[in-house]
């Protein structure tokens, strides 16, 4: 039907949108927007004292403090070193997983977070599939909550450790971040932006430390809106072009569990998106590769640039030790001198 | 039964073209007389409301409500969504069929009216347009008008095959029902918990474009274009886009009977106030653009829209405290709706009294056809609402007469409080403080 031109109105005053109130506990990370510049580099800074830091003086940081691991979802990496973290600091952890606890009888998440702070966990790190539900979590407990991924929304851990890899790579030495730190750095992140949360972390963090971050992807996986995203993204769907400007390329893995329905020609996608070493070595000789993980080799990467000479991916999971530990103790220790929210 | 003298109020009565002080003798369950101050004739042994400095209308009609009975009295009954009704000003409510069971017989719209459910204001069901609002088979409209529906509608559910839609109009015209049409593609909404745009793809939650809806008001326009019976009356439930309202003036100016309603917090928030995951924010259709919000304002300022209505839709506490996607639709209502609309559409942005009061009485009365309502004339129901239309007050949903709280309005500040809500004669809420 014909379209009506509406005149254009007068500006009127409308309601006001409240200020947020997260996050209630200052030792909360739900969202990497937590951490100031001050506070992104305290934490740069403590992963790379406690890394160095001898184990059994490490070991009494956090002493028979009770972290509680609450994990909805699969997950590797992010629990293991989430895990091996809290106990470097020397703090008792307990594992809930959705498959082995009364998750599976129907108890809803803010009765899962009672029971566990009545039991004594200090702090939650919470590993959910539904975007938002740290912010829940902590809303209903007001402990310290430690987002490890909600849904498609947010993985803070991931954004900096992957911030950390890039510092080692084009500023060593440098752990105190402000506004220029990556100034003249371009970061493209290649694939399944939609249903990524570890995009969307990054592309909240890294334009502020003045990093441009390009998205590139298939419009099914990329919506043009995501160029709204924030200031410093913008969105080239040829990956050639992405990665001729780019210093640091992220590749993600195209989330299968998430696609809920849509379809997707994987051979087109590879032809089109696949970081293969001939593609690497012709538009990106010196960029540095990372991937939050998993991996599916064949499919995002070949064999030869994830064990490649630029990949940096088991870096990565090194540095999530370093990170996890730092952003643990900053949930149990004296977090509100640590630097607050941004 | 007693009788009432409101004495000494500004009389509003849009639809009889009335705005001066006046007494009025309410008496029966009627209004028997309206005069000048001081000039009613007999009034003996009649209880004297005395409205000096307030505001007389009739009382507000809500053509969109969830009482949630039969079958979910955890959320709300038709004796507590009522007396929330009644504290709102309203009068009578329009209650949408999508309880449990599903009301499409004539047994559950005479159990919903029966005197045990304890109304406290008149309550219109509205009846399933198909069995168990499945979108299949029609139900049967004479026997429901009969039994007390004043509408059809799959409300929630809406109706996708163009078959049965074009079946349902074309059957509600011939026993001169309205249809009411809940707009949404369902096709395009799948797993979508918020509007779809800049804010649903930071916030990593799927979203229902605003497609889905305008596509859906044009889909039936252009049916009850077809269908070309002067009686069919096609109405779009809570409109919400800047595309389905544009459709909706465009059918009018054919000279269809097309009419729509918005709810207050359409005309108000946008998708900005969801906020960190606001589970109270969230409902269907959900908070739209600031360019919907703001085509929302200028459809109600320039008569577009027929009804403001306010979708109330209680949840219980615990079903609201959930990941976002998993929380139910539906925000409260009733009490918000004359404070929210007299606080923003007349003080704010300057539509007159009378144009608020008669989308929320005389219009919506009209729409669906409730004789003798809408309207303060002798003979008609004695419906009253009679509040201070400058007086600020702060909305408290832990105070709320529902039995849900599920509010994005706790804490603002509100205009026009209510003194007393008449329900044909009785006074069915009463506020002295």
């Amino acid at each position: 039907m014909s379209q009506v031109a509406i005149p254009v109105r007068r500006q009127l005053q409308t309601p006001p949108v409240e200020a947020s109130p997260y996050p209630y506990n200052p030792g909360s990370l739900l969202s990497v927007q937590d951490l100031s510049p001050d506070g992104l580099s305290h934490v740069l800074a403590r992963a790379t004292a406690l890394e160095n830091q001898d184990p059994l003086a490490r070991a009494r940081i956090l002493a028979k403090r009770r972290v509680a691991l609450l994990f909805y979802e699969s997950s590797t990496r992010t629990r293991t070193s989430f895990e091996l973290a809290a106990k470097s600091l020397g703090a008792d952890t307990a594992l809930i997983s959705s498959l082995s606890s009364s998750i599976e009888k129907g108890e809803s998440l803010k009765d899962t977070g009672l029971t566990l702070r009545a039991l004594g966990a200090e702090a939650i790190i919470l590993r959910h599939n539904s975007s938002g539900a740290a912010w829940l979590l902590e809303e209903a407990t007001r402990l310290p909550i430690l987002n490890a991924g909600d849904g498609m929304h947010e993985h803070p851990t991931q954004a900096l450790l992957d911030l950390r890899t890039i510092l080692a790579h084009l500023r060593p030495g440098i752990e105190a971040v402000t506004a220029d730190t990556l100034a003249g750095v371009t970061v493209s992140i290649v694939g399944d932006i939609l249903h990524s949360r570890v995009a969307r972390s990054n592309m909240l963090l890294l334009p502020r430390l003045g990093a441009r971050v390009v998205l590139c992807g298939p419009k099914e996986l990329l919506p043009e809106l995501a160029a709204n995203a924030g200031p410093g993204v913008s969105i080239e769907r040829n990956l050639e072009v992405a990665l001729a400007q780019s210093q640091v390329i992220v590749m993600l893995r195209i989330q299968a569990e998430r696609l809920a329905g849509l379809q997707l020609d994987l051979e087109e996608y590879k032809a089109a998106y696949q970081l293969t070493g001939q593609r690497l070595a012709t538009f990106a000789p010196s960029a540095v590769v990372l991937h939050p993980g998993p991996i599916i080799r064949g499919l995002e990467l070949t064999s030869e640039v994830a064990d490649g000479p630029q990949s940096a991916i088991l870096e990565q999971v090194r540095n999530g030790v370093a990170i996890r530990m730092a952003v643990v103790e900053r949930a149990l220790v004296a977090a509100a001198q640590q630097g607050g929210r941004a | 039964m007693t009788a009432l003298v409101i004495r000494g109020g500004q009389l509003i009565d849009p639809a009889a073209g009335v705005d001066a002080l006046k007494d009025i003798f309410l008496k029966d369950g009627r209004v028997v007389e309206i005069a000048a101050p001081g000039k009613l004739k007999a009034t003996n042994g009649a209880e004297v409301l005395d409205a000096t400095g307030l505001t007389v209308a009739p009382g507000l009609i809500d053509i969109h409500v969830h009482l949630r009975e039969p079958g979910q009295a955890y959320k709300e009954t038709i004796a507590s969504g009522t007396a929330a009704a009644a504290a709102g000003g309203f009068t009578a409510v329009a209650a949408m069929p999508n309880t449990l069971p599903v009301n499409d017989s004539p047994e559950t719209t005479r159990w919903m009216l029966a005197p045990e459910r304890g109304a406290k204001v008149r309550v219109f069901p509205i009846a399933a347009a198909t069995r168990g609002s499945k979108g299949e088979a029609l139900n049967d409209y004479a026997a429901l008008k009969a039994a007390g529906a004043v509408a059809v509608t799959d409300d929630g559910r809406p109706i996708l095959k163009d078959s049965i839609m074009r079946e349902v109009l074309a059957s509600a015209a011939r026993v001169g029902l309205s249809v009411i049409q809940h707009a949404e593609d369902t096709r395009l909404t799948q797993g979508a918990s918020m509007n779809l745009g800049p804010m649903s793809f930071k916030l990593g939650l799927r979203g229902m474009p605003p497609e889905a809806e305008s596509g859906m008001v044009e889909r039936d326009i252009r049916l009850i274009t077809e269908l070309r019976d002067a009686r069919a009356h096609l109405h779009v439930a809570h409109v919400s886009t800047a595309a389905a309202v544009a459709a909706v003036r465009q059918a009018r100016r054919s000279g269809l009977r097309v009419t729509c309603e918005v709810a207050p917090h359409h005309f108000l928030l946008t998708e900005e106030h969801v906020g960190l995951y606001n589970t109270n924010a969230k409902m269907n259709p959900p908070l739209r653009s600031a360019a919907d919000r703001d085509a929302m304002i200028d459809a109600i300022l320039d008569g577009v829209v027929d009804a403001i209505a306010t979708d109330h839709a209680p949840h219980a506490l615990h079903e609201k405290e959930v990941e976002f996607e998993n929380a139910p639709n539906g925000i409260t209502g009733l009490e918000t709706a004359l404070g929210l609309s007299l606080r923003w559409l007349h003080k704010e942005w300057k539509l007159p009294l009378g144009r608020v009061l008669s989308l929320m009485s005389a219009q919506p009365a009209a729409l669906l056809g409730m004789k003798g309502r809408g309207t303060l004339t002798v003979g008609s129901f004695a419906d009253v609402v009679v509040f201070d239309p400058k007086a600020e007050w702060t909305y408290r949903a832990a105070d709320s007469k529902s039995k849900s709280r599920n509010s994005p309005f706790d804490g603002w500040t509100l205009q026009g409080k209510i003194r007393w809500t008449i329900s044909e004669g009785r006074i069915a809420y009463s506020n002295l403080a």
